[in-house]
């Protein structure tokens, strides 16, 4: 069944948006992630406008968040005055990359940009995943519990602020720094930026494994909300009718994924994500690197 | 003078002498949710004022043009070991979509001044003047088989049913990747190349329902659409989440 996107203005089928957000759900549900680093490309291949794909994608990871915070905010794992700072940091960064984002669009790199900054962060994450999971599981093959650092640069800087969920007491610059930052990849990428950020709290804030995930995604929500915000008003490419198919099929996706996901091992599913990250990287990668068969393109979105 | 205007009325007499009746099988498309594209019948008679002296064979032109608009054609070159978008030229005015049908090889129905007159050909449809590099035409050339690959650039020679010199028919392919406004449809009537005469209508291409809704929400209160798109995510979300605890239980 065919599907004429309103605002795309391309026909594609219903089905195949069904099956890419099923498949996104699932791996969302397996992961935690928001899949917004595998929807975004996967939505290139299928030959929506890189403009509409990246604002779409934004408005499907509000989706898939919302709902995951909801069992966050249930079980508590959620620090809402650190969220809050991410936040900040986070409407500045989104501001930000909107704006980046709709000045490359005018000189024609906006493609390259995106494409870019998926291989340096999906390579980068991807193999630091894959390096600390490889090292957690022969750790735990050994049977030594690991070992975490406790004090590093970011306890020395001021504005000290306290997090009673995370239990730290801590400068507010850090966060807020790692917020903005995923800001502007949220609107540049199409992402939640999860994928950095739950990284960057464990290794860099020192924030507990169990608060992290609520935490991120709760910053997620109102980043990714903002974002497709933002894109509506100035370049009107959120596709509402688009976002409905990969909702639907990410919804029923998080459910099946989130079920396959209780029976892999923690470690086995970060190696398998790692891999995933690394796989997507390397395609992107030999799209810029291997000589294009059509050397030209045609935007006919101007003016 | 006079003389000028007795015989500029007489070729226009002559000129008019086969006159085309057009009939199209449906002069609207209708873009709605579940479009993929539309087939269109477009026929119709020659009307003959007495017999034709000429001996040149009779052949007919059809040419659908989606609207018109500048497009921006990018080359990529290899920089610092990646392919970059390097040059661009601004195509001034191209159509979103185009067809020619004619009912003969296109060398033999139209000749190059009538060409460069009526601006049939593809490559002529295309306007591009005051770019910036020196070797536009590889860009226009780039533009029409991009285009061409997508099915909206079609050359459909020869695809004319014309019986007896008098009866035309043909069908014309708008693919699913569609842009709306109005298709002006020419049919020109040729003999020996030159255009003895010509037609034109439009068909409209409009988005209906709800994909009309939606795209003019979009575009005339963003603000309002782009919160629509929240809400909806917000609920999908929630009702997510309402059905993993309900299954769990």
């Amino acid at each position: 069944m065919q599907l004429y996107l309103p605002i795309a203005e391309v026909s594609v089928n219903a089905f195949l948006l069904l099956g890419l957000g099923g498949l996104v759900g699932i791996l969302s549900g397996m992961f935690g992630v928001g899949g917004g680093f595998l929807i975004t490309p996967l939505l290139f291949i299928v030959g929506i406008p890189p403009a509409v794909a990246v604002a779409t994608s934004a408005n499907q990871i509000v989706a898939s968040s919302f709902s995951a915070l909801l069992a966050h905010l249930k079980r508590r794992t959620v620090d809402i005055p650190m969220g809050a700072v991410l936040l900040a940091g986070g409407l500045v960064g989104s501001a930000l990359g909107v704006m980046v984002f709709n000045l490359l669009k005018a000189q024609g790199q906006v493609d390259l940009l995106v494409k870019l900054c998926y291989v340096v962060f999906l390579g980068i994450v991807g193999g630091l995943m894959l390096l600390e999971s490889l090292r957690a599981l022969r750790r735990s093959r050994r049977g030594t519990p690991p070992v975490r650092r406790k004090h590093n640069w970011v306890h020395n800087l001021p504005l000290k602020m306290k997090f009673r969920v995370s239990g730290l007491y801590i400068s507010v610059i850090p966060p807020f720094g790692v917020g903005l930052l995923v800001g502007v990849l949220a609107a540049i990428m199409g992402v939640g930026g999860g994928f950095i950020m739950v990284p960057a709290m464990i290794y860099l804030l020192g924030m507990p494994t169990k608060v992290v995930i609520g935490t991120s995604l709760l910053q997620i929500i109102f980043v990714t909300a903002f974002t497709t915000l933002l894109h509506a008003m100035t370049n009107y490419t959120v596709d509402i009718v688009l976002a409905l198919m990969l909702i639907i099929g990410g919804v029923v996706g998080a459910q099946v994924g989130a079920r396959l996901g209780t029976r892999l091992r923690a470690e086995q599913l970060r190696i398998l994500l790692a891999l995933l990250v690394l796989a997507v990287c390397g395609q992107l990668a030999l799209d810029l690197l291997i000589r294009p068969s059509e050397l030209f393109s045609v935007d006919a979105r101007i003016g | 003078m006079i003389r000028a205007l007795v015989l500029l009325l007489t070729l226009a007499g002559a000129a008019r002498a086969e006159q085309i009746v057009l009939g199209l099988s449906n002069d609207e498309v209708a873009i709605t949710a579940n479009f993929d594209g539309s087939d269109i019948l477009i026929f119709g008679a020659v009307k003959r004022d007495g017999a034709v002296a000429d001996a040149a064979p009779l052949q007919v032109i059809i040419t659908v043009s989606g609207p018109r608009a500048p497009a921006m054609v990018r080359h990529k070159a290899r920089r610092f070991g990646i392919w970059v978008n390097t040059n661009a030229v601004e195509i001034d005015e191209a159509p979103s979509f185009y067809a020619v049908a004619t009912s003969a090889p296109i060398s033999d129905v139209l000749s190059h001044t009538e060409d460069l007159r009526q601006s049939i050909s593809t490559p002529r449809a295309i306007r591009s003047v005051g770019a910036q590099v020196d070797n536009t035409a590889d860009y226009t050339e780039a533009l029409i088989r991009i285009r061409a690959g997508d099915g909206l650039y079609q050359v459909l020679e020869g695809a004319i049913d014309f019986e007896q010199e008098t009866l035309f028919r043909t069908q014309v392919t708008l693919p699913a990747n569609l842009i709306e406004g109005s298709y002006q449809t020419r049919i020109f009537l040729t003999r020996g190349g030159q255009v003895v005469d010509r037609y034109e209508t439009a068909i409209s291409v409009r988005k209906v329902g709800i994909e009309r809704w939606l795209f003019n929400l979009a575009h005339e209160k963003p603000l309002p659409y782009g919160l629509l798109s929240l809400l909806i995510a917000v609920i999908a979300g929630w009702a997510a989440s309402a059905a993993f605890a309900g299954l769990r239980r």
